[in-house]
């Protein structure tokens, strides 16, 4: 194998091995900033040794090895010089302090369910919402610093600067690299899916900038999610949020034009629709209403999102049945947000005087500059034949937008009412 | 990217020898950690071309070929679907198969075309037609 071949299949082992390398290396070092020095360091080791031998068979385990042996090395240079300390005079042995039985001891173990751990540890809610997204794609997904920079239009040292604190925080308050039991687990699972969707959002809709969706970040929060219902196979939401990822990124092709406008859900080409994906998102649905959680946020954003997925034609859409689904969903999940996709539902299913009802409602409250409001509500109105008002609307919609090819659309609609 | 991972007949899993324990059980765990490394689509092997057909056309005209067919080592005998990063990623996934066969074997890698790629031609009428036809698949 020529040596720019074993270098690409030696960072191609390095990416698949990643995550499960640094979650076991964290459960032993209880530190997810040295474990991801103690990879890397196996890398460097496999990038010499490598191109020597040849991959080894089993590249994991190998990769594992030279990593644990680091590590050892590590413990015992720290364990001479706490010695030598001691020695001195000063009274440095911290009880804490671990052995390098231990450490083997350790190492033995039974390989559980690290990467949950991982997934907890870097989701924990010590952190920034910011911190969490970009360490979990950082540890987990593997992503560099640049590739996260990139994905939520920020620059390299921002980012590496956020990553680095926030292995600092967590290392600072001694947290137990373990998974949490009971109700913290319930919080701290909440925690994981909530960043999961996070990523899957940032790249599904970018908040700003030029292009409307980084299919690679979806990709990967689908990723997470399809190995999150492995770690957690009892956890309803868990399905309820794959099922939710995989039927949203089934539109994912279909939802620009050529040119980059965004296409609505009811004038999509549903030809383009991933049906793989459809499939998959409606077996997790069940899944999620099979374990009990039907009424689940997750589930119910799902089951709407089924609704789209099932019709074939936009008008085989079952409008009443979203409205019911959006009736629920306000329910357990109040949002102003979901109040208005519930009228958008509403005038779909019992016309646009029903949507302009529940649209009037949500105004006096809150989202005063939500593109999506005004947006809706000029919809409701154009339908309803109200078309100076409705222009009003989806000009005051494009004043809100940040996103360039959103405002775009907004613009032509308003075009649309004449005037 | 989205790829199909054939594996290829032999003229062991021609003759409808069927795998051993060992290599059933090593087979599942490889299958496990595809699918805990949220890799695996789908998969699933197939039976002897024997138990197969083949329709010819040309033209107009149809016929219909019984299995088995001869040329054993451009059948497949298994596949998966994968979604991975990159082609390098599913050739590291593929090196790490157990050999699916007992004798010497080969496993092909193919990516697979994604509905946007058929751009306008794929009309929302050819889809549906398609559609359908996965359901009545789906259904047997």
């Amino acid at each position: 194998m020529a040596a720019s071949e074993t270098h690409q299949a030696i960072e191609t082992v390095f990416r698949i091995e990643r995550a499960r390398l640094i979650a076991g290396l964290a459960r032993m070092v209880r530190d997810v900033g040295q474990a991801e020095e103690l990879a890397q360091d196996a890398l460097v080791i496999a990038l010499s040794e490598w191109p020597k031998t040849g991959v080894p068979n089993n590249p994991g385990a190998w990769l594992m090895a030279a990593a644990k042996r680091r590590a050892i090395d590590g413990f015992r240079r720290n364990e001479m010089l706490a010695r030598k300390h001691a020695e001195i005079g000063r009274d440095l042995e911290d009880e804490g302090a671990v052995g390098v039985e231990d450490i083997e001891a350790t190492m033995d173990d039974e390989i559980g369910d690290e990467l949950l751990s991982l997934m907890f540890t870097a989701c924990h809610p010590v952190l920034s919402t910011e911190a969490l997204v970009a360490l979990t794609l950082r540890l987990i997904g593997g992503l560099t610093t640049d590739e996260i920079a990139r994905a939520f239009l920020s620059n390299e040292a921002t980012i590496a600067q956020r990553i680095v604190r926030a292995k600092r925080t967590l290392g600072a308050s001694g947290l137990a690299f373990e998974t949490p039991r009971a109700k913290a687990r319930e919080a701290r699972l909440a925690s994981v899916l909530e960043v999961i969707f996070l990523v899957f959002n940032e790249g599904y809709f970018a908040t700003a900038g030029e292009d409307l969706i980084r299919p690679a970040l979806c990709a990967e929060a689908q990723r997470l999610g399809r190995i999150l219902v492995r770690l957690a196979p009892d956890e309803p939401e868990v399905f309820g949020l794959l099922a939710l990822m995989e039927i949203q990124a089934s539109r994912l092709a279909s939802r620009t034009a050529a040119d980059g406008a965004p296409i609505p859900l009811t004038e999509q080409n549903r030809a383009r629709w991933d049906q793989m994906l459809i499939r998959r998102g409606l077996a997790a649905l069940e899944r999620a209403e099979a374990l009990g959680g039907a009424d689940g946020p997750y589930a119910l954003q799902a089951a709407l999102a089924a609704c789209h997925a099932r019709a074939r034609r936009a008008e085989d859409t079952d409008w009443k049945r979203m409205a019911a689904l959006y009736d629920r969903l306000s329910g357990v999940m109040p949002s102003p947000v979901v109040d208005l996709n519930r009228a958008v539902a509403y005038s779909m299913a019992f016309g646009p005087e029903a949507g302009l009802v529940l649209v009037d409602r949500i105004e006096a409250a809150a989202l005063r500059s939500y593109a999506p409001l005004p947006a809706a509500k000029g919809d409701f109105l154009f339908r309803a034949g109200r078309l100076a008002e409705a222009r009003e609307q989806f000009e005051r919609a494009a004043g809100f937008s940040r996103n360039a090819r959103e405002k775009a659309f907004l613009l032509g609609r308003a075009a649309e009412c004449g005037g | 990217m989205r790829v199909m991972v054939m594996v290829k007949a032999t003229k062991d899993s021609e003759a409808g020898i069927m795998p051993s324990t060992e290599l059933l059980e090593a087979m599942g765990r490889y299958n496990e950690e595809l699918v805990n490394a949220g890799v695996m689509l789908a998969g699933d092997g197939l039976h002897p071309s024997a138990k197969g057909k083949r329709v010819a056309f040309d033209g107009p005209g149809r016929t219909v070929i019984d299995g088995p067919f001869a040329e054993t080592r451009e059948l497949v005998a298994g596949f998966w679907i994968w979604e991975v990063k990159d082609m390098a990623e599913a050739v590291e996934w593929v090196k790490r198969c157990p050999n699916p066969m007992m004798g010497p074997s080969e496993i092909e890698i193919r990516p697979l075309f994604e509905a946007a790629d058929f751009g306008d031609a794929m009309t929302p009428e050819v889809a549906e037609r398609q559609d359908r036809l996965r359901e009545k698949l789906a259904d047997r």
